[in-house]
């Protein structure tokens, strides 16, 4: 993981560099040898289901839940062992934890007043900043006036007001409905592109990750699963754990052949290239928005004729319970755009031959 | 470049370590602060009850009590008062907080506030009181049936007036807190009435009963005000230390009742920190309010009892009050202020008020301030943990010590010759100590909850922002918290006032406050003037307590405008 991990973008010097993190509450280990490089203006993700370590590993980059042992250097300076306040950054919360008694304003103002600056430049800054998240006419209310994705803007404008290095963002849209979240998503990915401030975000929603980060750090149970751009966590996921939880993925039972094949009960399957030793047992992995209907030429690799066991409408599209005809103990899951749906006219009980691409099925190992 | 960053860097470092250095620095400054309060004065009284005429001597102070029936008596009884007086107090409680909450009787506002009357009062006013309806005196001498009201009588029925409001606040706050679903959900079930309140009601208040026993029995156990003035003959605990102290000199045997003393309190105390800890679990956030329904026999009911209970108290209240106006009991029922021309039956005249308001004035804020702090301190730093967890202890440690106790403590430690701080002796310094020590825990727990309620990530952002954390408490912890601010003010200037127990030991004649003055009076014959005195206390009291009302509804309103969307 290591090696992965210092990878980063390869020839720049990480801005922020994570090595071997461990933090352990009692006898329970919350960060599990934790490394990681963030480049200078990066946006990252943290993403991971609940539990798995994200905010105690964002904590413990702000210095507010100190790690127990492993290091953490920013902008080239060990800042493992400093408090808070020594440190770079700006934080977002969850809460937002605005300052009900102070106005928006004074809210923005809050890191500034305290550096002697001229009142005239505090001023200026903060009119900027409102601007930049779009509240300019709100500097004179108070939070509680404000809806929550107004809060959650004004949090931001505090933050970046003292021109952090790295900008900490702890699920900072989770505490709002669907659709301002959805709005939101891309006005904070503008800005920090805007302000080019490095930033880390952590969600547990795939969306989110996917939409706005650069790069996704996969978490599982306090370690690091994988990290890699949106793209590749997606099509590439180096676990079984991350193709689970980005996407949807069946899994069939199997075992490797050589290194592009595998055969799962009479089947066998052409794959993306892997490296697990012959004959072991394996899973393979199938995306179901790439199982192809259409356009299948005989000789197309991974024909398979089933039956459509069951068809599910989710909306826009449709999920179908798919049974092989020669091996019906084996299900794959398939989706179908409802275009697709309406050109083969399908129905539940109906033949089907479909294709698996190759480039397409990933194989992970099965522990013993 | 990287030589300009540098100094801005050091700059920043520097002052982070500085505000490590002046958080760790306040708690330290707060542990010693509590240590000399509390924790070095019950030490020295610990010690001192092992000492006989300043050789160490073991257990023999204690196996001289026991065998020692004038003494070992004395355990039976407050035992005795204190069980029978909580076997009336909270069941009364419990009926008028059901009333105030689960029904739909009316004037709940006003019958609320005129139950908590006699937490404005000095003990040892309803004592005097009962002396007029029941004493040798009385108009309804009659009803005693020849009994008398010198011993467990009239301490029990004066211990009952002292006790109920503190019982009551409990209950109510136990009781407001029913869930609707789970009525609801009772009912759909098919449960008889009686079945719901006693799962439902009885089982969500059990932990509040428990509380109001343990807290009932504590106070009745620990008075001194009641006993002293109407116990007669009747030897409890807390006289006996006094006896033994003031009147023998006798200080390793007080020493020894003041650590008897301490037991029941310490029991009592750890059963109701289980007891609050279990309720709070109880309460889940998502509960629906319980809106009570109409049904007009209960609720007249309710009313009766609530009519009854507090016309007693007003009864009560009222009796002293015009006790302290008539001439001559019962002989010429007139009314004269001669009672108040106090330098007659007291040397020191009205100077003990004076030194009362003084007293209470400076334990509310310097009291407010160091409390406020100190819990600010121990829940929202972040380091220093040791220290944290000593201060938190230690902040607690006084609730579980009777204000005699703690008193006798603070002769043992203030007075000792190798101690510096012997020049407090006999001021007003250590009296505003003593108080703030005694009273310390309530406040303590009021600040906690309310900073509880505070975002836990202000601390955090203000260091992210480079604004050290002293900033962020003025200029937005106090503000939010002013309300809660006030509330820990008033309670401390109300129990400043209104104590007797704590300071009997450590006042000098010209430090002497109203309620000992009102305890010496009444000792010297001068009754009338004694209740005169208490009545004095009382006004004060509810006076600061109105202007709290007030400054809560058109001050805080008006500095408070975030409050309001
Ligand atoms: N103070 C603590 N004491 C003990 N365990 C803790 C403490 N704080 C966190 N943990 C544990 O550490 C693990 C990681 O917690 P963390 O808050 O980092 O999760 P998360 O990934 O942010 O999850 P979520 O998405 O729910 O916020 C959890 O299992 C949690 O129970
Ligand atoms: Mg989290």
């Amino acid at each position: 993981m290591t090696d992965e991990a210092s990878k980063g973008v390869t020839g720049v010097a990480p801005y922020l560099r994570v090595r071997n993190l461990v933090k352990t509450y009692g006898t329970f280990t919350a960060l599990d040898s934790v490394s990681l490089d963030v480049v200078a203006g990066e946006f990252v993700c943290f993403l991971g289901p609940s539990g798995c370590g994200k905010t105690t590993l964002l904590r413990a980059i702000a210095g507010l839940d100190p790690q127990t042992s492993g290091t953490i250097e920013q902008a080239g300076r060990d800042i493992s062992n400093l408090p808070p306040p020594a440190r770079d950054f700006g934080i977002v919360f969850q809460s937002y934890a605005l300052f009900p008694n102070l106005t928006v304003a004074a809210n923005v103002a809050y890191g500034l007043v305290s550096r002697g600056r001229p009142k005239a430049e505090t001023a200026e800054r903060v009119t900027m900043l409102l601007q930049l998240v779009g509240l300019s006419d709100q500097g004179a209310k108070y939070p509680g006036q404000l809806s929550g994705g107004q809060q959650q803007r004004v949090a931001l404008a505090r933050a970046l007001a003292t021109s952090p290095g790295l900008l900490l963002l702890d699920e900072p849209l989770s505490a709002l409905d669907a659709r301002v979240r959805i709005h939101l998503r891309r006005e904070i990915k503008d800005l920090q592109r805007r302000v080019g401030v490095t930033t880390i975000m952590v969600t547990h929603d795939q969306e989110e990750a996917l939409t706005m980060a650069d790069r996704i750090v996969v978490m599982n149970r306090g370690a690091i699963e994988q990290i890699g751009s949106p793209a590749e966590v997606y099509r590439k996921p180096a676990t079984e754990f991350v193709a689970d939880f980005i996407g949807a993925m069946t899994f069939i039972p199997a075992s490797a052949l050589d290194d592009t094949h595998v055969k799962a009960g009479p089947l066998v399957f052409e794959t993306a290239p892997f490296s697990i030793r012959q004959g072991s047992t394996v899973k393979l992995g199938i995306r179901p928005e790439e199982v192809r209907v259409r356009n299948l030429g005989a000789d197309v690799p991974n024909r398979l004729d089933t039956r459509i066991e069951a068809l599910e409408f989710l909306g826009a599209f449709a999920r179908a319970r798919l049974v092989p005809v020669v091996a019906p103990e084996l299900q794959v899951t398939a989706d179908f755009s409802m275009n697709a749906l309406r050109d083969l006219s399908l129905v539940e009980g109906q033949s089907l031959t479909v294709s698996l691409p190759p480039e397409t099925l990933r194989v992970f190992p099965v522990p013993q | 470049m990287t030589a300009a960053v540098r100094p801005v860097e050091s700059l920043v470092t520097r002052s982070a370590s500085l505000e490590t250095a002046v958080a760790g620095t306040a708690i330290l400054v707060l542990v010693c602060g509590l240590l000399v309060l509390v924790g070095f004065p019950l030490w020295s009284l610990l010690s001192k009850s092992l000492y006989v005429r300043g050789e160490f001597a073991g257990l023999q102070n204690f196996i001289a009590y026991v065998t020692t029936p004038a003494l070992s008596r004395s355990v039976i009884n407050s035992l005795f008062v204190a069980l029978v007086t909580t076997l009336i107090v909270v069941p009364i409680a419990f009926a008028y907080a059901y009333a105030l909450t689960r029904t739909s009787m009316r004037a709940k506002g006003l019958l609320y506030a005129t139950a908590l009357v006699p937490l404005f009062a000095p003990s040892l006013l309803p004592a005097i009181s009962l002396i007029y309806f029941f004493g040798n005196q009385g108009f309804l001498k009659s009803w005693m049936f020849g009994g008398s009201i010198y011993g467990p009588a009239g301490i029990i029925m004066a211990e009952v007036f002292y006790c109920f409001p503190h019982a009551l606040t409990i209950l109510v706050a136990a009781l407001r807190l029913a869930d609707a679903r789970l009525y609801e959900a009772a009912e759909a079930l098919g449960a008889s009435r009686p079945r719901i309140f006693y799962t439902v009601t009885l089982g969500g208040a059990k932990y509040g009963l428990v509380s109001a026993v343990m807290v009932v029995f504590t106070l009745v156990i620990t008075d001194f005000g009641i006993p002293k003035v109407i116990g007669g003959q009747f030897s409890v605990l807390a006289t006996d230390v006094y006896k033994q102290v003031m009147g023998q000199q006798n200080f390793e045997m007080g020493a020894v009742v003041g650590v008897i003393l301490l037991i029941p309190a310490v029991i009592a105390f750890l059963v109701d920190r289980l007891a609050q800890r279990r309720q709070v679990a109880l309460v889940s956030a998502r509960a629906v309010a319980y809106a009570p329904n109409r049904s007009p026999l209960r609720d007249a009911a309710a009313l009766a009892l609530c009519i009854v209970v507090s016309g007693i108290f007003l009864a009560v209240l009222g009796m002293a009050v015009w006790a302290s106006f008539v001439t001559y009991w019962p002989y010429n029922l007139g009314l004269t202020l001669q009672h108040y021309a106090f330098e007659i039956a007291d040397s020191s005249g009205w100077q003990p008020f004076f030194n009362s308001l003084e007293v209470a004035a400076l334990t509310a804020i310097c009291g407010t301030a160091v409390i406020f702090v100190g819990a600010y301190l121990v829940e929202k730093i972040r380091a220093f943990p040791v220290l944290r967890f000593v201060a938190q202890f230690l902040a607690m440690l006084p609730m579980a010590v009777p204000g005699l106790v703690l008193g006798l403590g603070y002769i043992f430690f203030f007075n000792a010759a190798w101690n510096p701080l012997n020049v407090l002796y006999g001021t007003i310094a250590i009296l505003v100590l003593n108080c703030t020590a005694h009273f310390y825990t309530v406040p303590h727990i009021t600040a906690t909850t309310a900073l509880k309620q505070i975002d836990p990530e202000f601390e955090a952002v203000s260091a992210s922002l480079k604004v050290p954390f002293w900033r962020t408490f003025t200029r937005v912890t106090v503000p939010i918290s002013l309300p809660a601010i006030l509330d820990i003010a008033v309670y401390l200037f109300v129990s400043a006032m209104t104590t007797v127990s704590a300071i009997i030991f450590l006042y000098s004649t010209d430090t002497k406050l109203a309620s000992i003055a009102a305890v010496n009076m009444d000792e010297a014959g001068f009754t009338a003037s004694a209740a005169g005195m208490c009545v004095l206390v009382v006004l004060a009291s509810m006076t600061v307590k109105l202007l709290q009302v007030l400054a809560d509804r058109l001050l805080l309103d008006r500095l408070q405008a975030w409050r309001r969307r």
